[in-house]
């Protein structure tokens, strides 16, 4: 079944996308070839490929269990909950709670876990910031 | 003479305090992500790529950290492996075979100080491999046109596919779809934008390192989540009583050694095979002339020899065609081919004779990482054992945090981390549907120059398709990539090891 969702889900992509390609607007001068034939190529291969896997599908592979999904779309949140949080709260701040809540649902105790996750945010922040000079992100402290 | 003379100035260039100290830091920091299992030399080399890139060193200091930190994980791939039964990296599966019966038997300090000769010769004689060999396929590459660069890729998508996946139709899945993603952007020829959906940020196409490092590392933190506790590798407690191999069992397996030097070394050049299949194919051959009395499998120090042996002659093989061709073999030296291209350094024919500097001091830095490998493998063992005992649950999260660094540093922006988060959970539904992530980045790398050789040969011949199978190297390049696709469907349940999706490539 999965493999047949795979397979839809690429048709679909795959016919978007040449749906898409072929709107591409082109100018007067062009080579032979132009800009749309290249990724309409793709799309077709890519249908091809869609097609095969949707009427010949492999064995069903080994999903986690529901609570287990949970988790990785929890992590999910976290992350995309960083990447905003970081111009707003600084790198510090953003990177120990991000590390710490993952090093929690990854199975560290609480109390470990925001150890660790602070741990790591200043562990990043002296190594990059301040011996390598990389750019993070600042927040309103100025870490 | 002239390679030699060649690799004389390589050895100048490579041959500075600043540029040892970089080999050395590599090599350490390569070891250790091999040796921990969740960071292999693809996603390890592609966490560092931003970084590396962001300090601002210049190219071929750039470069040999980069290459010490890829031998590095080769090297270290085979430390868990022996003491714990879980291979650190994909090529250093095979190594479970015999190396943890070895350990079992109290042989562990034997078993790794073997396998630590053992990839010494197997990486020291490949790199002799690619000094003679590259030149010459250079030579060969100098002929191409645009046509035959099209089919030439089309080889590299069609041996991948054929050999590295076990469904081909899904290695054409993700080909397509790197491919596709390659083509978002303004077209450079015509410079009109495709499938940007007017999104400002598209314009400049979606950056590769964001896509490698999404796909490899983000999705391993999510593989990880599903098991519960993190599957932490279990207690490392060892006793290594010695760190030597004793001469006889050196002397014993020599011969192992060299055919898996040879057998490496061959498979590596393969586009599409790489490290994996050397060392499964040199413990396959190792066990089916050696094994007489049925010690393969039990501990026998053959079988640590031939695949370590094995998969770091691949290691070295398979920078053949990624620096004479521009076209990787290998998931890890696609990784490779995106740091160069990081570095803008276009890899080619035209590397070797235009900055010849950076291949030969590329190439005298593998020599040089190798020596310092050995060095630092055999008697710090210990060290790098100790490493192994840090658990998952902290070691994720900085590997997460390290990559959103590196991505935040190329451009400092929230959009781009979004899109490495896609790629994650994209990264993490794709290895679970079994679809292979190599086609995909070579997809992301290639597309644009595929495109644009197409597109070149079409301007020269005013839209005459016939002119891409119009010369004698183009007809044969296409008939390999066929050959390529389809042989392994007949005799590829023989080429394949079987896959550990939990293993990082």
């Amino acid at each position: 079944m999965s493999d047949r969702i795979l397979g839809g889900t690429c048709l679909l992509l795959s016919m978007l996308y040449i749906y898409f390609a072929a709107q591409t607007q082109v100018g007067f001068i062009s080579d032979p070839m132009g800009p749309k034939a290249f990724p309409i190529a793709v799309g077709v291969v890519l249908a091809l490929g869609a097609l095969y896997t949707l009427f010949k599908p492999d064995p069903e592979p080994l999903w986690p269990r529901l609570g287990r999904l949970g988790e990785i779309v929890f992590a999910v949140v976290v992350m995309v909950a960083y990447t905003y949080a970081l111009p707003e709260f600084g790198f510090v701040v953003s990177t120990s709670f991000a590390a710490g809540l993952l090093s929690w649902r990854l199975g560290a105790g609480p109390v470990a876990a925001s150890i660790a996750g602070v741990a790591i945010a200043v562990g990043i922040f002296v190594i990059f910031r301040l011996v390598l000079k990389l750019s993070l992100a600042i927040g309103p402290w100025g870490f | 003479m002239d390679i030699l003379a060649s690799l004389g100035d390589g050895f100048a260039v490579a041959l500075t305090w600043q540029n040892l100290g970089l080999a050395l830091i590599g090599c350490f920091l390569g070891t250790i992500i091999g040796a921990l299992p969740g960071l292999g030399p693809a996603n390890g080399v592609a966490i560092l790529i931003p970084l590396a890139f962001t300090l601002g060193l210049p190219a071929t200091p750039a470069l040999i950290l980069l290459t010490s930190v890829y031998f590095g994980a080769m090297y270290g791939g085979r430390i868990s492996s022996i003491l714990l039964n879980i291979p650190g990296d994909e090529p250093a599966m095979m190594t479970t075979l015999d190396g943890y019966p070895m350990t079992q038997k109290g042989q562990a300090g034997e078993a790794l100080a073997l396998s630590g000769v053992a990839s010494f010769v197997g990486a020291f004689f490949a790199t002799w491999g690619l000094v003679f060999l590259a030149p010459q396929l250079v030579k060969v590459a100098l002929l191409f046109g645009p046509a035959e660069y099209f089919a030439l890729f089309t080889l590299a998508f069609a041996t991948l596919g054929g050999i590295a996946a076990r469904n081909q139709a899904k290695a054409v899945i993700a080909a397509a779809l790197g491919l596709a993603i390659a083509m978002v952007g303004v077209d450079h020829q015509t410079g009109v934008p495709r499938l940007t959906f007017g999104e400002i940020h598209l314009y400049e196409g979606i950056h590769f390192l964001i896509a490698i490092v999404g796909l490899f590392a983000i999705s391993e933190v999510f593989l990880f989540l599903e098991h519960p506790n993190g599957s932490a590798p279990g207690d490392a407690k060892v006793k290594l009583n010695r760190l030597t191999a004793p001469l006889s069992m050196l002397k014993e397996t020599r011969g192992s050694m060299a055919r898996g030097t040879v057998i490496g070394f061959l498979s590596g050049v393969l586009p599409g095979a790489g490290a994996s299949l050397g060392s499964f194919v040199a413990y396959t051959v190792e066990k089916r002339l050696k094994d007489k009395e049925g010690t393969f499998g039990k501990g026998d120090p053959r079988g640590v020899a031939a695949p370590e042996a094995g998969n770091n002659a691949a290691a070295g093989g398979s920078l053949v065609p990624m620096l004479a061709l521009g076209v990787p073999g290998s998931g890890t030296t696609a990784v490779m081919l995106a740091m160069l291209m990081a570095l803008n350094i276009t890899p080619g024919p035209l590397l070797f004779t235009q900055q010849p500097e950076v291949v030969w001091g590329l190439i005298a830095a593998l020599f040089i990482g190798n020596v310092m490998l050995l060095l630092l493998n055999v008697p710090m063992v210990g060290l790098f054992v100790r490493v192994l005992q840090v658990p998952t649950k902290y070691l994720l999260p900085a590997v997460a945090m390290i990559s959103f660094v590196g991505i935040y540093g190329l451009s400092g922006s929230t959009f781009d981390l979004l899109v490495m988060i896609i790629f994650g959970v994209g990264g993490y539904l794709l290895r679970k549907l079994d679809v292979p992530l190599v086609p995909v980045i070579l997809g992301i790398l290639l597309g644009n120059e595929m495109e644009k050789n197409l597109r070149r040969a079409l301007t020269i011949s005013d839209g005459d398709l016939s002119i891409l199978w119009g010369s004698p190297i183009a007809i044969t390049i296409w008939t390999l990539a066929i050959l390529g696709f389809v042989a392994p469907l007949l005799v590829g349940r023989l080429l394949r090891p079987k896959k550990d999706a939990t293993v990082a490539p």
